[in-house]
């Protein structure tokens, strides 16, 4: 059986001072997942590094929710262009 | 320190008010922001820029001195002290604003500050640390094999596991091993890219091999026995009589090791290249034409 690592959400808006509303509405656009132990809310650790991205979108470039889910998507996007990139590069290899 | 044009950075001019400040450094961060510019040095550079200048011109103390002293604006309060003293001594002391160079390195302000993430939301706002990259250069052979390798990252060695089949291009996440984060922030992540150098005659895609093995007339057509190299050692090859130039042998289990999976290991596709002997003598030659007779031709 695999560990889950968690963190509450209320522990995780309490260090970054932010409203827990912010992590309900990511949660409902579907950008995370919530897992849910006796009623109380947990965000996966493997998911913090994305969350806090969306933090940085969100208050520091003023983005609004809709406009993440699109980032979101379109950064997933980049991600599978440079991979595909690679793979080609490495495929033009064994013609030189 | 030299003088960094921070109006410049924005886009903005002097008499600019704390909106456009606001508004124009959202614009460019949205433009430059390193989560919107993946892999991308020049965006980063320009995001640390613009947060410099930002994180001076939003505030209305650090901009007047700023606009007051240019370059020496951190030393401000050194220079007041010494205006007093000069004039309550008589003399007097002019204070140049020296403008016109930037540098495309941010200054050491900023460096105290940055740490990945800009805003201040709490009173002692936790900074996650830098993320790192760094490269890794290997040829095929090691890439071959799982081995260790000691990295030099901001003048700390970190000794890591390179697993067999690491890909040309892959990237992994060494998570923490990035810089330090600021008021108790989580360290930032080390991103290493593998460079595998291509073999002078085994080629690789994904976890096969591909490599051309020359073929005498002689065991073409009547078939035989040959060794070959490959990334593991001699293999021996039966070679069919008959044998037409180009056909493809595919060995098998004999390719690249696959990626975290051990034991598991692509194919070797070997293609026969023919080679025509030369500098025959009168008797072999006398042979081929026999044969060539024999052959109806």
């Amino acid at each position: 059986m695999q560990t889950e690592y968690l963190i509450t959400i209320d522990e995780f808006c309490t260090k970054h001072n932010i409203e827990v509303s912010f992590i309900n509405s990511l949660q409902q656009t579907g950008l995370i997942e919530i897992t849910t132990i006796e009623e109380v809310g947990f965000i996966q650790t493997e998911q913090i590094q994305q969350l806090e991205k969306f933090m940085r979108f969100y208050y520091e470039l003023d983005i609004n929710l809709e406009g993440i889910e699109t980032i979101s998507h379109l950064l997933q996007r980049v991600t599978d262009l440079q991979e595909e990139i690679t793979e080609l590069r490495n495929k033009l290899n064994l013609y030189e | 320190m030299a003088f960094i044009d921070y109006y410049k950075i924005l886009g903005i001019d002097k008499s600019a008010s704390a909106k456009d400040v606001k508004n124009a450094y959202r614009k460019l961060a949205r433009k430059y922001h390193p989560d919107l510019n993946p892999n991308n040095q020049d965006a980063k550079t320009n995001f640390q820029q613009i947060n410099e200048a930002n994180e001076v011109l939003s505030d209305p103390e650090k901009r007047k001195k700023y606009d007051q002293y240019g370059k020496d604006w951190q030393h401000a309060d050194d220079f007041e002290k010494q205006k007093q003293q000069q004039s309550q001594s008589g003399g007097s002391q002019r204070v140049n604003y020296s403008g016109g160079a930037s540098e495309s390195d941010f200054s050491d302000f900023f460096e105290s500050m940055f740490g990945g993430a800009g805003a201040t939301r709490g009173r002692q706002p936790k900074y996650r640390g830098e993320d790192y990259t760094t490269e890794i250069h290997m040829d095929l052979i090691d890439a071959y094999k799982t081995h260790k390798q000691t990295l030099s990252v901001n003048g700390n060695n970190i000794r890591i596991t390179v697993p067999a089949g690491v890909e040309n291009g892959q990237i992994i996440k060494i998570s923490g091993h990035g810089g330090p984060g600021v008021n108790g922030g989580p360290n930032g992540d080390l991103y290493i890219t593998f460079t595998v150098a291509n073999h002078p005659t085994i080629k690789r895609l994904g976890n096969n091999l591909f490599c051309n093995v020359e073929l005498d007339l002689f065991t073409a057509v009547l078939g035989g026995e040959i060794t070959i190299d490959t990334l593991d050692g001699k293999v021996k090859l039966k070679v069919k009589p008959e044998t037409q130039q180009g056909t493809k042998v595919n060995l098998k289990g004999k390719g690249f090791p696959v990626y975290k999976n051990e034991g598991m290991f692509g194919d070797l596709q070997v293609t026969y290249i023919i080679k025509i002997p030369t500098n025959l003598t009168d008797k072999q030659k006398s042979l081929f034409e026999e044969l060539a007779k024999a052959s109806n031709r």
